[in-house]
């Protein structure tokens, strides 16, 4: 179907293109002309991310699972020397491009109503994001990944910083100085690499033997670059302050997609790449993870900002990611990915969630609320729904990563699964303590009389994160059949090359 | 088609009832609700006497739900004998229950949710006993955690349900913890969470599974026991277990009709399910198998010295529930599996009898759950009152000793689990001698508080206001006839069952359980007793005249001194409160239990989160982190008063430097 065709700089680039028709079309309309172009700005803005999402949809229905090889590759020359532009994706990267495409619009049309100024930049840094975003995942060229990589903060910092919050310069200042430290180190890791490799073909690197000695510093470097945007413990404390800045597309995409690269970087490179660095650290990694799942949960069930405890809860649901990684086996890897795409689709239909009562109340503060179920039914069910995902109830797509990545470590060193099965009941307490105090009790803040259920937007937006979390929590096999071939590939390659670096 | 109907039509009606209510209306809600659950309740008849009558069963694939590596869990419904039982149980008491809701909760502005919720339990539940594999029971074994969690909640606006509500998720998911360790263990050792594989591998010894040792959490254990253990675990969560056990008197904080289908009859029997269920698992853990034994003989005391002294009529039956659920584990972990089922299987029907006539009773007098404020009404309402009878004499077990049978339920099945514990204890088991008297010793408190509970409700003088008294009435029919249909169950289900429960006839139980010698494993501690041997025959054991009749004296002595206490000498109670003893107090506040877990758990977690939010976070990593890294930095940001300046150019800046220096790099390998 896509014979000829770069499908994957198509998916990559539309919405660059139509954030430079947008801001093309500012430049030049003056007056009536502009205030009717920022009226129109969400609609093009939608248009173009839901062709995005169908041409991301067409792709990986044409996608070959039953194969490892990176499909719908592109190369073309691009900074000299073996630096080319290299697209390409394959089972472990392919969903997060969907789940991107798919997140994106529906940030747009909820950004619609809650967004009051500069409509039109608001729209044109969204569809750079995207594009950032979507680069990220099809880039198969380290230098390109790295740009993607580290550019998507740019539009980020932007959002956060003009349509943010009133601690918006704190809160991207901590943001700016925790990835500026694993920017610069990953940069430096990139260079040595291509004078290790001289290529920086993503498929080429996966087969270069690096020594054991080099190994560690370079998975050191890009670790400190993976675990700040994961975020790990201790390197978290960024994103509590980033998303209750961040508006509230912001943080749906800051939660959905972004927290999810750190991830991909592991899985796409540190395993891979440095093999031996990667068993040498595992015991690190898991320390890290179980604590993250402990303590930031505790941290979570403190919190007096809704939107800081789904943000606590976040890093804890991180920490389940890197120790499936870590196990380095199926239930682990599997679990791992499809944690992420759960979690990308619950946490940001939290986000979107708490964005709804935040547009009617303009508080993000817990005890403001309570007993919202009577006017708000609706609204109840969805965040019911959303946060018994949260907590990994059977039959939704969060049960799914919890217990395979607990398997996974299980095989691995039972005390690491028996730490992370105590953040089994560790989400239940915070999760129910935030469900209660917002939705359950009497209601007793007069400002709270006349607050309206959902509209037809919010809802448009909600329900098909809401069948996506059912229908994954169901039939899991949606994800897994897709990464399973090029998962058990990673696993192969990966123990063949152990010990060949030393 | 048979068993898909049984399952899911009363997920359609909880959907329907849920998501359609604005649309069709309140009555059409529960109509539907109720019909889709009868229809469900006659099948599962159809399907019980199908399947013990001899069919066997069959396995249901429905679709595939996990696959990963090995981890394979498939959407099934697995029917057999005991599943059968369970279908019957749950689906039959579900379906009274719904009608009963008719009258119960009439006044109540939000009848869909209830209907609505309570069917999404039937379907959560019916799913944890059709389940073929480890993973699917835990989606219903949770689902029903759920649907209890918004039951207990329904009445949202109350504090004190909400804490409940929560109190109930929390605790049931530290139990759900250790099954789902256990399951992971399973998993590690036989490769799969099948049960049949599973059971197979055990039952033959493949691979040695049965000798494997299995290092966890430092220590090394039996790989079966440490299984056996951390499933046990989460039955002590679901089945309101000691230590476990705190959050099922305050579920009753729930509409009472949920107290009578979830917290009494079914949900929390799925822990004695899953014992039983899993039952190759404890035949080859004759440790784990003791203390479950061991444990269930104490719940069974501990949770009936509570019951003696509760006010609240709900509680005190709560009690009583946490109680009975020990003889079915005592008798569980000593190998009578059929027993333990037996008794599950009778005292659904007077648990649920005795909740849903205390709810009729709660009903009449304007919610007055203070049995302090209750007596004289009998009178009033006759039905109920006859119905509460009936429920207490089966669960006080009454019948004529020695005939097996000719009793009501709670007689068969009781005297049976206290039997099977006597045989294994007069065979030298210790466990088995714990709980033969902790058995005894239990059923005489029995007596003692579902006398003192019908006495102090419908005897002697009105104590409430008394124009509630004047207002008074029998409740409607859509209540009574449930109540009269679970009381015909409460009389009769024993005398009926008790041949193909206990003896096995008519090849009842299939291969769902063990039953004669060879099919027994070497733990199972019963077996080992000899105690089987006369069961198979289908005559009964020659007991010692006492135990057969220990039972029966202890319930008439419970009986005698409750009626002494509350009728013959009247004002014995107020005595005793009033002086107020030490273990008067000790008991009425439940041994302490909840005031230890406050103090200590509850606290705990607070304060850890605190501090480590507190500190950790604020005082330590963003104090040497970020904050002090650029302190400088950050005071020449504050007078920066546009944000976009700054950080945003200084980034971008630094990724620009990256890409010279490796634009430089890539020329200089060019050109060298």
């Amino acid at each position: 179907m896509f014979n000829n065709l770069p499908i994957l700089s198509l998916i990559t680039f539309l919405p660059l293109v139509g954030a430079i028709a947008l801001m093309f079309f500012a430049r030049i309309s003056k007056g009536e002309a502009r205030t009717q172009l920022d009226k129109n700005a969400p609609m093009v803005a939608l248009l173009v991310s839901v062709a995005v999402l169908i041409l991301s949809l067409l792709m990986v229905w044409q996608f070959d699972a039953t194969s490892a090889e990176f499909d719908f590759v592109e190369e073309t020359a691009w900074l000299g020397g073996n630096i080319k532009y290299r697209m390409g994706v394959d089972g472990i990267s392919v969903l997060f491009v969907v789940l991107t495409a798919f997140l994106t619009p529906l940030c747009i049309l909820a950004s619609r109503n809650s967004i009051k100024k500069n409509m039109v930049d608001y729209m044109v840094a969204f569809l750079v994001l995207e594009t950032i975003m979507i680069g990220v995942f099809c880039a198969l060229d380290l230098i390109l990944f790295y740009l993607f990589f580290e550019a998507v903060l740019i539009p980020m910092f932007i959002i956060i910083g003009v349509w943010g919050g009133k601690d918006r310069v704190y809160a991207s200042y901590k943001f700016f100085l925790y990835t500026l430290l694993g920017s610069v180190l990953m940069l430096a890791a990139v260079l040595w690499i291509y004078n290790l490799g001289g290529t920086t073909d993503i498929r080429a690197l996966h087969k270069l033997e690096i020594p054991a000695g080099a190994q560690t510093w370079l998975w050191l470097a890009f670790f400190a670059s993976f675990a700040v945007k994961m975020p790990m413990w201790p390197v978290h404390t960024w994103l509590p302050d980033a998303h209750v800045q961040a508006p509230t597309a912001g943080s749906v995409i800051l939660a959905g997609i972004l927290l999810k690269m750190g991830g991909y970087g592991f899985l796409r490179f540190s395993l891979p790449m440095f093999p031996d660095a990667s068993v040498k650290f595992t015991p690190l990694i898991f320390a890290l993870s179980v604590i993250a799942i402990i303590y930031t949960s505790l941290v979570a069930y403190r919190q007096k900002d809704m939107k800081k405890l789904i943000a606590y809860s976040s890093v804890a649901h991180m920490g389940f990611v890197t120790m499936g990684i870590f196990a380095i086996n199926m239930q682990g890897l599997q679990g791992s990915i499809f944690q992420m795409i759960s979690h990308g689709l619950v946490s940001g239909a939290l986000f979107f969630c708490v964005g709804v009562i935040y547009d009617r109340m303009h508080t993000r503060d817990i005890e403001f609320y309570g007993g919202l179920v009577k006017s708000m039914p609706v609204y109840a069910f969805f965040l019911m729904l959303f946060t018994m995902a949260n907590v990994g109830l059977p039959g939704t797509s969060g049960f799914v990563g919890e217990i395979l990545t607990m398997v996974g470590a299980y095989k691995v060193n039972p005390w690491v699964a028996a730490g992370a099965a105590l953040g089994m009941i560790l989400s239940a307490v915070y999760a129910l303590y935030l469900y209660r105090a917002v939705i359950f009790g009497e209601q007793t803040n007069e400002k709270l009389n006349d607050i309206q259920d959902l509209n037809r937007t919010e809802f448009i937006v909600l329900a098909p994160l809401a069948f996506f979390v059912i229908l994954l929590g169901i039939y899991p096999s949606l994800v897994t059949d897709i990464t399973e071939v090029s998962v058990e590939n990673l696993i192969q390659n990966f123990n063949l090359r152990i010990g060949q670096g030393s | 088609m048979l068993y898909q109907i049984i399952v899911f039509a009363p997920l359609i009606g909880a959907l329907i009832a849920g998501l359609g209510a604005p649309r069709i209306g309140e009555k059409p809600s529960m109509v539907i609700t109720t019909v889709l659950l009868m229809l469900s309740a006659v099948l599962s008849w159809i399907a019980f006497f199908s399947v013990t009558g001899g069919d066997g069963g069959t396995t249901v694939e429905l679709f595939r739900w996990m696959d990963v590596g090995g981890f394979k869990a498939n959407w099934s419904l697995k029917i057999d004998s005991l599943t059968a039982v369970m279908l019957v149980v749950v689906n039959t008491v579900s379906a009274l229950v719904h009608l009963y809701s008719w009258g119960y909760m009439e006044e109540d502005p939000s009848k869909p949710r209830f209907f609505a919720y309570l069917s999404l339990f039937t379907f959560a539940m019916l799913m944890l006993v059709t389940a073929d594999n480890f993973i699917q029971m835990f989606f219903g074994w949770e689902g029903v955690g759920l649907a209890s969690y918004l039951l207990i909640g329904f009445w949202y606006k109350k504090p004190s349900a909400n804490d409940a509500a929560i109190k109930a998720f929390i605790t049931n998911r530290v139990g759900d913890v250790g099954l789902a360790l256990g399951v992971m263990t399973i998993f590690l050792v036989f490769g799969s969470v099948n049960f049949e594989t599973v059971f197979t591998a055990i039952k033959t010894n493949q691979d040695g599974v049965r000798d494997l040792v299995l290092p966890f959490l430092g220590m090394e254990f039996n790989a079966i026991e440490l299984i056996a253990f951390l499933l046990f675990v989460g039955a002590m969560g679901k089945s309101a277990q000691f230590i476990l056990h705190v959050w099922l008197p305050d579920a009753m904080e729930g509409p009472t009709p949920v107290s009578a289908l979830i917290h009494a009859a079914t949900m929390v029997t799925a822990g004695v399910f899953l014992v039983c269920r899993a039952y190759p698992i404890y035949e080859f853990a004759p440790t784990t198998a003791a203390f479950v034994a061991v444990l269930g003989g104490f719940t069974a005391f501990f949770a009936a010295t509570v019951g003696l002294v509760q006010n609240d009529i709900k509680r005190v039956i709560a009690y009583s529930t946490c109680s009975q659920l020990g003889y079915m584990f005592f008798a569980a972990g000593l190998g009578a599996y059929n027993a333990a089922m037996f008794h599950l299987f009778t005292h659904a029907f007077f648990k649920a009898l005795l909740f849903l006539g205390a709810g009729s009773v709660i009903h009449a007098l304007h919610h007055q759950q203070d049995m302090r404020k209750m007596g004289g009404i009998w009178k009033v309402i006759p039905v109920t009152y006859i119905v509460m009878i009936i429920g207490t004499l089966a669960i006080t077990g009454v019948g004529i000793p020695g005939t097996g049978n000719f009793g009501f339920a709670g007689f068969a099945s009781k005297d049976l689990i206290i039997e099977s514990a006597y045989d294994a204890g007069h065979a030298g088991v210790t466990a088995g001698a714990f709980a033969f008297w902790a058995g005894i010793v239990a059923a005489l408190m029995t007596s003692f508080y579902s006398w003192r509970l019908i006495f102090m409700t419908f005897h002697g003088k009105h104590r409430g206001p008394k124009k509630y008294l004047d207002q008074a009435h029998e409740s409607p029919l859509v209540m009574t006839i449930p109540l009269i249909l679970l009381a015909i169950g409460a009389a009769f289900a024993g005398f009926f069952f008790y041949k193909s429960f206990a003896y096995n006839a008519h090849d009842f139980w299939g291969h769902a359980l063990p039953m004669g010698h060879a099919e027994y494993g070497d733990g199972n501690l019963y077996a080992a007793a000899g105690g089987d041997v006369a069961k198979d025959s289908g005559g009964h054991h020659d007991y010692p005249l006492w135990v057969l009749w220990a039972p029966f004296i202890v319930s008439a002595l419970g009986f005698v001194m409750a009626w002494f206490t509350y009728i013959y000498n009247n004002g014995t109670e107020k005595r005793i409160a009033s002086e107020g003893g030490p273990i008067y107090k000790f008991l009425l506040n439940k041994w302490y239990i909840d005031e230890l877990y406050n103090a200590t758990i509850v606290r705990g977690t607070k304060w850890l989160g605190d501090v480590f939010w507190k500190i950790g976070d604020i005082k330590i990593i963003d104090r040497f982190g970020p904050n002090g890294v650029a302190a400088a930095a950050m005071a020449g940001a504050k007078r920066l008063s546009k944000i976009q300046s700054g950080y945003l150019y200084h980034y971008a800046f630094i990724m620009l430097i990256g890409v010279a220096a490796i634009i430089g790099l890539v020329l200089r390998s060019i050109g060298g």
